[in-house]
């Protein structure tokens, strides 16, 4: 409005004023802007690399190599009644011999053998115990092969290698592209990674044991430490008395979250296994630990967010002559429980990924079997990582990664659970 | 304006003549340094009874009301004004023992519903609350459907035995406070969705729903505009044939329109207090005098 020449005037001069500082102002707010652009990209840049290094290392862990056998399920050494006693792993080593009619030494014949894996036998036991009617005719069958087959087949083991420096030595190769050739070796989806439990053979190895542990696992954290949480929240928050003593407690909750977990299960070692004497390797033992791990987060989260709700609403019930514990429980708590939700999702996330704790109490043990309640040995899913990521096949380094992206997507499932709660039972007032 | 400053006029005159004295009624106004109450604080035909009220904040440390004497009759509005902190707030949460709630506060003094003293010992302050309701100066509706917030009093006294009486006592709740022809198609949307001066209605059928003997409103118009003030005021209007009423406003117009009698706070002294006629035409104290003609406040 004022011309800039109208110097005398002060409101001009304040306009001057401000003029001169903007450049600088506005440098400084692009500066700031491009800084938290830059801490953003990186964090993007570092996920990615994570991501791709994961993905590109465990995606052939889905694919798995098999072998075609031609297999002749002889009746006279196949009694129906009495499957468990037969020879499966003799059918299987004729069928293969079959294959290479050639192959007469001894020595040879233990190599070619090794091409199979020695889960070959099982298979088979399982589709004549499913099949009883097929037992006296021929059979064609796809079995898995060999962990050093798979990683060939995969182009983990350079075919071109002398053959001192690799696994597999010319005749193998020779044998495997004569399959090759017939069409009787090819890669299927893998199945067994997502239905078995662990084994000293990468290519029988699966998840589906490290996944119910730590799916029993989060059961018991979730069942207990949810409940005890939200009630020490709004006991804390609605009820215990402002005093020296409540606000020791606070301090020690606070603290309590930061206690490194592998404390906590020293902790359980020595309460819950020594002195308890409950189940070792046990999923129970295992949720117990990660309860005292997670209910920490899961208290201040439920502190926050109890108070978060506007003291408006808490007068409102109290107004009309609501009892206190009418109040919150029916205003304050539905008012808080998205924020508790977030929470104890956010809290039970973190102790999917737990593996610290759970070495402690055992559950780092090997276990093959898949856990079938709460008392029975088990392992977790990051714990399963671990071990595979120690064992020297080189069929387990993908399966690593593969189970690194099979908890990672539970992750982001949780975390989305968690989002959604939030949205929805978010209310306005 | 014009109409209004007539009927002032107009009372004016009466009062003049009703005043002994009239020519000399500049210089018996009280001087400001006196901290007593002035005017009638005691009324015979009383609900509640204030006597020697002291509130204290942080433990203690700051004292918030200081010796407050004053009745609330019996189907009777009575406002409380005075400038920014002066206490009327504190005060009035005084009376439905709301300042229980909140940490280092303690109050002395006796307060009466009726007969019995509501800081006794032995009084449980949930049947109470149902007793003296309170309308809040902020709209603050529950997050749920307009006929759960009605419904919530009644259900929790155990003053609704069926669906079917639920249904009756909120629809003459909201008609009571009314804003049934405005909402009774939509009950069961959610009550924090509606305007804010049918919010704050609402908030008024809530407490209404519960049948108390007194209601406490604090300063139940500040976020409404003037329509939306005229409705609760008419409301007021209505509201005390049954019910006592004591009011905090900042609006003194508000004051001499639905108040009978009118109690002036500053800085936690209850200054004068008495009819409301007189606490604006002719105020007996030099402080009261200077708010109400705009010199402070």
């Amino acid at each position: 409005m004022n011309k800039p020449e109208n110097t005398t005037s002060g409101s001009v001069r304040t306009v001057d004023l401000v003029q001169k500082g903007l450049a600088r102002r506005y440098k400084a707010e692009k500066r700031f802007r491009r800084m938290g652009l830059c801490a953003i990209s990186f964090s993007l840049l570092c996920l990615a690399v994570l991501f791709i290094s994961i993905f590109g290392s465990g995606y052939s862990a889905f694919q798995q190599t098999v072998i075609e056998l031609d297999i002749v399920l002889d009746p006279s050494g196949l009694n129906p009644n009495n499957l468990a006693g037969a020879d499966f792993n003799g059918l299987v080593k004729t069928a293969l011999y079959n294959m290479f009619p050639e192959v007469k030494d001894r020595g040879e014949k233990k190599k070619l053998l090794s091409l199979l894996s020695s889960g070959a036998a099982y298979k088979l036991a399982d589709f004549v115990k499913a099949h009883p009617d097929r037992i006296g005719k021929a059979l064609s069958l796809w079995v898995p092969a060999d962990d050093d087959v798979d990683m060939l087949m995969k182009g983990h083991i350079n075919r071109n290698l002398p053959e001192t420096e690799r696994r597999l030595n010319d005749q193998q190769i020779s044998w495997i592209e004569a399959l090759e050739e017939q069409g009787k070796i090819k890669k299927k989806f893998n199945t067994t990674f997502f239905t078995a439990g662990d084994s000293r053979e990468p290519e029988l190895a699966g998840i589906w044991g490290a996944t119910c542990g730590s799916f029993y696992t989060l059961v018991i954290t979730l069942i207990l430490s949810f409940p005890i949480g939200v009630a020490a929240a709004v006991y804390l928050e609605e009820f215990a008395p402002k005093n020296r003593f409540t606000d020791i407690i606070e301090v020690n909750i606070n603290n309590l979250a930061a206690v490194p977990s592998i404390v906590f299960g020293l902790l359980g070692l020595a309460v819950f296994l020594n002195f308890f004497e409950l189940p070792r390797s046990s999923s129970l033992v295992g949720g117990l630990v990660l309860t005292l791990m997670t209910l920490p987060t899961i208290i201040i989260a439920g502190r926050a967010a109890l108070k978060s709700v506007p003291p408006s609403i808490r007068e409102a019930a109290l107004g009309v002559g609501a009892s206190k514990t009418q109040m919150v429980a029916h205003h304050v708590l539905p008012l808080a429980m998205p924020g508790m939700l977030t929470g104890t999702i956010i809290g039970m996330a973190r102790a999917l990924g737990e593996t610290a704790p759970l070495l402690m109490i055992g559950m780092v043990a090997f276990i093959v079997d898949i856990p079938g309640g709460f008392t029975d040995p088990s392992t977790a899913l990051p714990v399963q990582i671990f071990l595979w990521a120690d064992s020297p096949e080189r069929g387990f380094m993908e399966k690593t990664s593969a189970a690194i992206m099979v908890l990672l997507v539970f992750l982001v499932i949780m975390n989305s659970a968690a989002v959604y709660l939030r949205k929805k039972y978010e209310k306005r007032w | 304006m014009y109409q209004a400053s007539e009927t002032i006029n107009h009372k004016v005159e009466t009062k003049m003549t009703e005043n002994p004295l009239p020519g000399k009624r500049k210089s018996q106004l009280v001087d400001r340094n006196v901290r007593e109450t002035v005017g009638q604080a005691k009324v015979p035909n009383f609900r509640m009874r204030c006597e020697n009220v002291n509130v204290y904040y942080q433990f203690g440390e700051k004292k918030a009301i200081n010796n407050v004497t004053l009745d609330i009759g019996k189907n009777e509005v009575i406002a409380m004004i005075g400038p920014s902190g002066c206490g009327k707030s504190t005060f009035i949460r005084c009376l439905n023992r709301m300042n229980d709630t909140i940490e280092g506060c303690r109050v002395e003094g006796t307060i009466l519903l009726d007969d019995t003293d509501i800081y006794d010992k032995k009084i449980d302050v949930v049947p109470l609350r149902a007793r003296i309701g309170m309308v809040f100066q902020k709209p603050n509706p529950f997050p749920k459907s307009i006929y759960d917030n009605i419904a919530y009093g009644p259900k929790i006294h155990g003053l609704v035995q069926n669906r079917q009486e639920t249904d009756e006592l909120v629809e003459q709740s909201l008609k009571r406070a009314g804003l049934w022809n405005e909402v009774k198609d939509r009950l069961t949307q959610p009550g924090t969705g509606l305007s804010g001066g049918q919010q704050q209605r609402l908030c008024i059928a809530r407490t209404i729903a519960v049948n108390p003997e007194v209601i406490l409103m604090d300063e139940p118009c500040s976020a409404l505009d003037p329509i939306a003030t005229a409705v609760i005021e008419d409301l007021i209007d209505e509201l005390k044939k049954e019910y006592s009423i004591a009011i905090v406003t900042h609006s003194m117009q508000q004051a001499s329109r639905v108040s009978q009698r009118t109690a002036f706070f500053h800085m936690g002294d209850l200054i004068e207090i008495g009819p409301t006629d007189q606490i604006f035409l002719s105020p007996l104290h030099q402080l009261t005098n200077d708010y109400i003609t705009g010199r402070f406040g």
